[in-house]
């Protein structure tokens, strides 16, 4: 796989970008009513380096054919995801108001037919890891550079689909096939390893033919830099799978490492206490 | 040397390879393995088109199959084009997801496997990755309906209509035979989202010795007659043409329609089948919710105020046994098509 471009942005900036995306939300959860705290917290630094550093994308085109692809397996985490495609221009801020309402295209889950940017739909978990084969192949075989880049939750690894996507990309040894899965232990009905014990996953992924980097921190923006750097732009004759240790609901003091706010839904009073820790918290 | 059975005559099957066929010329001419019953399929021309399409410098297209490019024929695309045809083992929501994502990189992929294990298994995938996305993929469903006799009810695939039907953006299609595969194939290559055809298992008697016309929403009238009007989709078309010569000696002249077009369907052919009295409708699919349903909608809609007769299996799970003997057992042969229209229209009378 060719390396493409990374770009150096200041650690500073990318904790700033984080924090933008916990805050908004917050700011969209109030708007709907509801939503998944948990696993939008968590992955905020890693969507920050991915999109800020990383992916080689272009807003103005967004079905620019050689654009590396971002598919989000974890569909319910999409609320992380908006805030980021709207600041990098693929639609006006203003579309993040409407978030949920009637007709909005933003929904909890992505819809690539209605959000500019989103490069696949999801929301029924297990599917978007096949759906990345598909495309990492289909740019390979068209001879592109492009990288397909797909989030996946640990929980998601109760899916069987995950492990047939998994076989078939180490047996097509797609080097421009990255897997993140964000270990933040928590699921809707407890504990990941209480409900259904997806670990050692770096035993099953390496099993499965794949390359592992283990991210021991999420949340450390030089860790996840250095972890993203390795799988992306490795030379690899194989798909990557970068094994994330997050917290869920990490930034809020009362939510973190709670899987009770997998969803949930802030009052007044304790939305206030979310932002003030989001705007002081120096995570990364 | 003993002289083979006829499928295991190259020059009688030319498009299946025999050179894999461990059957020599010394073993008993009842004996055949894989390759050899593969040549039975003569009708699945899937893999003959995709080749001549792609000869004819149609790049975008690829094929995905779950560990049956040889029953299903596409091999022979996959022989000629070995970097074209992605084998994902025996992993079909895998294959479909995977379809679904090389669709976004400009490629038309073709799925192409038994419609149990791609409509009935894969259905959520085809909703969620192919369907609702709007996704330029072909889908062939091969071996529906009660096709695979012998091997079971697990195999047979009597719902794949009905379940189909429900899914918006998807056009259904069900090409008869190889010409009609050949017609399908063509004819819709630059439809923008995703279509379905459901085939047989490519042992079917041939109705077409020509490409036919094809078009979505469409359908061939195949044979014009004033008492009764058979709709039929798949294997009941020849079915019903069988149906309509042995009648024409006894009085009873059948108009036969080939409704290949399941979703969208022929209106206008059903309007038409209403004006001359009892309609029939014939299918290899359960009789709830498959292609006569969908027929019965068009005449509720429309306040058609017809009798509808639903020739197909009946609502349970269908009983093994060679395919010849089950098509005889539920009456979705010529002699059954030809009874139940004799006993309807008499009991009319």
């Amino acid at each position: 796989m060719a390396r493409r471009e990374t770009k150096d942005v200041p650690r500073a900036e990318l904790r700033e970008k984080a924090r933008m995306i916990r805050r908004e939300v917050l700011r969209l959860t109030d708007i709907c009513g509801s939503g998944h705290y948990g696993s939008a917290f968590s992955i905020a630094e890693l969507l920050a380096v991915l999109y800020y550093r990383f992916l080689q994308v272009d807003p103005q085109h967004p079905d620019w054919a050689d654009r590396d692809r971002f598919t989000m397996g974890k569909g319910h985490a999409a609320i992380a995801l908006y805030p980021v495609l709207a600041d990098l221009g693929y639609f006006p801020r203003q579309d993040l108001d409407g978030y949920t309402r009637l007709g909005s295209p933003l929904g909890d889950h992505p819809d690539m037919r209605k959000v500019r940017g989103a490069d696949f739909s999801s929301g029924s978990i297990g599917h978007n890891l096949s759906v990345s084969v598909g495309m990492a192949l289909g740019l390979r075989h068209r001879g592109s550079p492009a990288r397909v880049v797909c989030m996946m939750g640990d929980g998601e690894q109760a899916e069987g689909q995950i492990w047939e996507a998994a076989m078939a990309g180490a047996h097509w040894g797609l080097g421009n096939l990255v897997g993140i899965v964000d270990i933040n232990a928590a699921g809707s009905d407890g504990y990941t390893q209480e409900t259904l014990a997806s670990e050692p996953l770096e035993d099953k992924w390496r099993a499965f033919g794949w390359d592992v980097v283990n991210l021991e921190d999420g949340h450390d923006l030089a860790q996840t830099s250095a972890a993203l750097e390795l799988a992306l732009n490795g030379e690899r004759d194989r798909p990557c799978c970068v094994l994330a240790r997050t917290v869920a609901g990490k930034g809020v003091s009362f939510m973190e490492g709670g899987w009770q706010w997998h969803l949930g839904y802030l009052g007044p009073k304790d939305l206030e206490r979310a932002y003030r820790e989001v705007e002081a918290g120096e995570i990364g | 040397m003993t002289e083979r059975n006829s499928y295991m005559d190259p020059s009688k099957r030319p498009q299946v390879d025999l050179s894999e066929s461990t059957v020599g010329p010394d073993f008993d001419e009842k004996t055949w393995d894989m390759p050899g019953s593969l040549a039975l399929s003569s009708q699945l021309t899937t893999g003959q088109v995709l080749c001549e399409l792609a000869a004819e410098g149609r790049d975008d297209l690829v094929v995905c199959t779950a560990d049956l490019a040889r029953p299903t024929q596409v091999i022979n695309f996959g022989k000629q084009y070995p970097d074209r045809l992605f084998n994902f083992g025996i992993a079909e929501r895998n294959m479909i997801g995977a379809a679904a994502g090389l669709a976004t990189t400009g490629l038309l992929p073709v799925i192409s496997n038994y419609s149990f294990f791609l409509a009935l298994m894969g259905l959520e995938n085809i909703r969620d990755d192919i369907c609702y996305p709007n996704l330029n993929v072909r889908m062939i469903g091969t071996h529906s309906g009660i096709a695979m006799g012998f091997y079971g009810t697990s195999h047979h695939s009597n719902e794949d209509i009905g379940a189909l039907r429900t899914l918006a953006n998807l056009t259904l299609m069900a090409p008869c035979d190889g010409n009609a595969i050949r017609a399908a194939f063509r004819s819709t290559l630059d439809h923008e989202g995703p279509i379905y055809f459901r085939a047989g298992r490519g042992r079917e008697k041939p109705v077409y010795d020509a490409p036919p016309e094809w078009r979505i929403g469409g359908s061939n009238t195949l044979r014009g007659g004033s008492h009764a009007t058979v709709l039929a989709v798949g294997n009941l078309v020849s079915a019903a043409l069988e149906a309509a010569d042995q009648l024409a000696g006894k009085g009873i002249e059948l108009t036969v329609v080939d409704m290949y077009s399941i979703r969208p369907l022929d209106r206008e052919a059903v309007r038409a089948a209403a004006r001359q009295g009892v309609l029939f409708t014939a299918e290899e699919h359960n009789v709830t919710g498959g292609f006569g349903s969908a027929v019965a909608e068009v005449i509720a809609d429309e306040g058609l105020g017809c009798r509808q007769v639903r020739i197909g299996l009946p609502d349970e799970y269908s009983l093994l046994g060679p395919p010849t003997h089950l098509y005889r057992h539920y009456g979705l042969d010529g002699d059954g098509v030809a009874a139940t229209v004799r006993q309807t229209l008499k009991a009319s009378h």
